[in-house]
């Protein structure tokens, strides 16, 4: 596998302009022949279908959801981040960038990420163009805070629902791309293979969940933009029909797996009550910047928090990060919480979670204040756990809520396959092994509006509009497999239904492969994934038939992409001995609990390979180079 | 605690719908409506029969897929609330819960609960935007937005395009949904170009996709998850009248 990043030489700064002007471009006459399939239409996929139309492109764009206004990123809380620095606080690309590369543990490709710095200022410049209603001051003037670790307020937010507002500004735009003609909106659709043809991808497969039709699509290009693999965990705060198919079905098709094991856990979630629970809710993390965390001093004290003095609490962050107190990064505050409970100080009973304490800042700040930043919230907290904050601390404990693994893609966004484009949380992503908090928004609409629009082009100009056919027997091929899969598990009729299956493997891999790993429990977990896999073929039950609207192949199928993906995964946190961001394995960590990086052995992404399907995947590398921000030790203490 | 479910099960479009029973359903306290289906869901598909079919995507009230009649009511009992964050506890041991499909003519019902809301999207293709191509932006803080104004145009914003506006309406008319749409891109400045044409172009589409007509019952915005206010109706129908104004002279 060829794992060349395209990204160019000389200095950081002009990188991407001067890339802009040696890549090729296609004839504005000619744009209007060429045809993308956008599969997707999160932030990234809706930003960039709108983008390629307006550019004059004709596009398919493609979601599972009734509405591409549904998609996952809608439910983003906090906000994102960019480089304005209008609070006047020192705040530069540079800076972003530099925080960006050392959040992400030096996992992360350099230049990638200065772009992704620069393009930042022109995402809220578009999005408040396009009606987003961000926060504002008094005085008019947009407002900011500070969030998820950072020294400086770069945040743009709308109230608690930063996603929403910025999703819908990007669907409205599609929407009139839509009306206009140029995009072909295909709703309520699953793609479940991609085609590629002489090796370059020229469509995809995919079922219509209303009719269950199966359908070939041809284009010039093709582009995922299908979000995150998180659900392979069954409990965590991604939407229910986030999953990995897209990206799975591409890696069977040659593009390159970057990373799986670089997941990301978000400390503060609602815990786990009893077995029943569906997905886990975030509480943002904005409540951290008033919040403070605490667990009761004594072992097994599970007293109503209002009952314990305040000599007998730890306010173990800022214990034990003077600096950045209650606000150090994601997997730093996960990791703490969990240990603080596994050393016998969780607060729920029968369950593991830590306080989240608001007294102090409503002494400080005054009920209202408090409201205003946080009432919704609260409210949300409240309605859920029926217990409210003003009145009591919250309960909170870490969960799974983002992967920074995705699809490996070069600096023009292609994956290892030709003409194949990867963009949002679906490809391996500017952060390294962990990701800074109001970044994932940020990245996704870089990739959909600025930089995906411009590098498909490179490739489109080396292709002749309209070359590929759905009679191609690639198409045929890949057909024939779609629904030779879809007939097996409609006829297994076992006795087990596939959300079984899924919780089973999804309390395997967070056990194993969770928010700490260790080289045993890898290997219980690979050894066991197999196990899983081959009664999940045998003893699901799928009632009812591919021919109609059917939930519950929905599922199985995504659940059987699961089965595959986790054993990869696993395989990827096995190898990877060392620990970075929110890949922690115990074997590597300094005598007080830190992670211990090895920038000798491991100053890579590893990227997987399928090699068919008797043949365990490969794994490659495409070496990191640190230019500008030399690792060190992160440190936050 | 125990509950008896009555379920609308309908296999397709055009097939004859009818209730299913499901007695004695043990559930928490703390699940969520939506998990109590899955429970039910879970056990029918060990059987071999066919899942409740229903849509929901984020269960964190955010992204509209969700929502159900339950006992009368558009997302069912409880006030600003999506059904997918409405918990077992609002129910007692040993009720009855009835659970139908939104229904209204714009809004087709694909199977069980599931319905056909595109008619919406539709609404928004025909001028729910601003029109800003990608690049062509101003700097953000070159048009400061009043506090007021903007926190105004974000209470409209805050629509998630659930439908239950429709469903709770006797006429099932779907202006609400379409007066929080024209209301926020209306109150910015960057709306006000083609405010005019946006809000005459939507009520077309509205009026073609087959909603019915509003006569001020008010059913929406109590049924509403998020609030939004039967003042956004006044406001449309202010628009809509200087619109035709405006095109008259
Ligand atoms: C609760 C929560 C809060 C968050 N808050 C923040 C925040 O404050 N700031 C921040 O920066 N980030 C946040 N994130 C992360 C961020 O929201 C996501 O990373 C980002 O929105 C992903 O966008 P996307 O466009 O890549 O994918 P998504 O929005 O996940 O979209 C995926 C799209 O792909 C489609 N799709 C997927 N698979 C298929 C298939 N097989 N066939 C057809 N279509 C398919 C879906 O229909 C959907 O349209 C949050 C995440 C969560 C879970
Ligand atoms: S106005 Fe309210 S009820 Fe109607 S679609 Fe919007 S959020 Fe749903
Ligand atoms: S499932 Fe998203 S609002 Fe209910």
């Amino acid at each position: 596998m060829e794992l060349q990043s395209r990204a160019p030489e000389g200095p950081i700064e002009t990188s991407w302009m001067r890339h802009r002007q040696a890549i090729r471009l296609v004839n504005p006459a000619n744009k209007r022949k060429y045809h993308v399939i956008v599969v997707g239409t999160g932030l990234a996929g809706a930003s960039a279908s709108a983008t390629l139309a307006q550019l004059g492109y004709n596009v398919s764009a493609f979601c599972f959801q009734d509405s591409p206004r549904r998609a996952h990123s809608i439910a983003a809380q906090g906000g994102i981040n960019a480089a304005k620095n209008y609070q006047n606080d020192g705040d530069s690309i540079y800076r972003l960038f530099y925080d960006t590369v050392k959040g992400g543990d030096f996992r992360a490709r350099e230049r990638n990420v200065y772009r992704l710095a620069q393009i930042s200022v022109d995402i809220i410049d578009q999005c408040v163009a396009q009606g987003v209603p961000f926060a504002r001051e008094y005085g008019g003037l947009l407002s900011n805070r500070s969030f998820g670790g950072a020294l400086v307020s770069r945040t743009f937010y709308a109230r608690g629902q930063t996603g929403q507002q910025l999703l819908i500004g990007a669907y409205q735009a599609l929407s009139e791309q839509i009306a206009l003609g140029k995009v072909k909106m295909h709703p309520r659709t699953e793609l479940l293979d991609v085609v590629v043809v002489d090796g370059h991808a020229k469509g995809i497969i995919t079922r219509d969940l209303v009719t269950g039709a199966i359908r070939r699509h041809v284009a010039d290009a093709v582009v995922l933009a299908t979000g995150g693999y998180g659900n392979v965990f069954y409990l965590s705060t991604n939407a229910k029909g986030c999953n990995v198919t897209a990206t799975w079905r591409a890696y069977k098709r040659g593009a390159g797996f970057a990373n799986p094991c670089f997941t990301q856990i978000h400390p503060t979630c609602i815990p786990v009550f009893g077995d029943h629970q569906s997905k886990l809710t975030l509480m943002s993390e904005s409540l951290r910047n008033d919040g403070r965390v605490w667990v009761p001093k004594r072992v097994g004290d599970i007293r109503p928090a209002n009952q314990i003095p305040e000599e007998e609490r730890d306010y173990y962050l800022e214990r034990m990060y003077p600096t950045f107190g209650n606000l150090v990064p994601r997997d730093v505050a996960s990791r703490a919480a969990k240990r603080m409970c596994d050393e016998g100080h969780t607060v729920v009973n029968g369950g593991l979670g830590v306080f989240l304490d608001f007294r102090e800042a409503i002494q400080r700040l005054g009920r209202k204040v408090v409201d205003d930043r946080y009432g919704n919230l609260f409210e949300m907290y409240e309605r859920i756990t029926g217990e409210s904050p003003f009145e009591t601390p919250m309960k909170i404990y870490p969960a799974i809520h983002y992967t920074m693994g995705g699809l490996w893609v070069d600096y023009n966004l292609m994956s290892t396959v030709n003409g194949l484009y990867v963009i949002g949380e679906a490809n391996f992503s500017d952060h390294g092994a962990n990701r800074l908090g109001a970044s994932a928004l940020m990245q996704g609409l870089a990739d959909g509006y600025f930089v995906l629009p411009y590098t498909i082009g490179d490739y489109l100009a080396t292709q002749k509009a309209g070359g590929a056919s759905v009679d191609h027997a690639a198409f045929a091929d890949a057909e024939r497999e779609v629904k030779a899969r879809i007939d097996r598990l409609v006829s297994t009729r076992g006795k087990t239904s596939a959300d079984t299956f899924h919780r089973e493997v999804g309390q395997l891999v967070w056990d194993k492969c969770g928010m700490a790993r260790t080289r045993e429990g890898l290997r219980e977990a690979i050894a066991k994934i197999p196990e899983i896999r081959e009664r999940f073929w045998r003893d699901v039950s799928v009632p009812g038939s591919g021919a109609t609207t059917n939930q519950a192949l929905e599922r199985a199928g995504r659940v059987a992409d699961f089965l595959e993906f986790a054993e990869v995964m696993c395989r990827d946190a096995l190898e990877r001995e060392e620990s970075c961001g929110g890949h922690f394995r115990e074997e590597y960590q300094t005598p007080d609990g830190e992670a211990l990086r090895d920038d000798v052995a491991f100053a890579h992404s590893a990227v997987w390979a399928y090699d068919g399907p008797d043949r365990p995947a490969v794994r490659h590398t495409e070496q990191l180079q640190f230019d500008y921000v030399k690792p060190s030790q992160r440190s936050y203490k | 605690m125990k509950v008896n479910v009555r379920v609308w099960r309908q296999s397709g479009p055009d097939a004859q719908g009818a209730f299913e029973d499901f007695s004695g359903v043990d559930v928490l306290p703390d699940m969520s409506f939506l998990e109590m289906l899955d429970v039910i869901n879970v056990k029918l598909e060990a059987s071999g029969s066919e899942p409740v079919c229903f849509d929901s995507d984020c269960r964190e009230g955010i992204c509209g897929s969700c929502g159900a009649v339950v006992n009368g009511e558009a997302h069912g009992p409880g006030t600003r609330s999506t059904l997918c964050q409405v918990h077992m506890r609002s129910f007692k041991d040993g009720d009855t819960i009835t659970v139908e499909p939104f229904r209204a003519k714009a809004f087709p019902v694909i199977r069980d609960l599931m319905v056909d809301r595109s008619a919406f999207d539709k609404i928004i293709q025909a001028g729910g935007f601003i029109t800003a191509r990608t690049g062509s932006a101003p700097e953000a803080n070159a048009a400061p937005i009043g506090k007021q104004v903007a926190d105004e145009a974000f209470d409209a914003a805050t629509c998630i395009g659930c439908g239950a506006c429709v469903a709770a309406c006797p006429n099932a008319s779907a202006m609400l949904f379409v007066s929080a749409k024209v209301s926020h891109l209306g109150m910015l400045p960057q709306g006000q170009p083609q405010r005019l044409a946006r809000v005459e172009d939507m009520v077309a589409a509205m009026d073609a996709a087959g909603f019915g007509a509003c006569s001020n019952h008010g059913e929406c915005e109590a049924a509403c998850p998020k609030g939004i206010s039967l003042k956004f109706i006044a406001r449309l129908n202010q628009d809509l009248v200087q619109a035709a104004f405006t095109r008259r002279s």
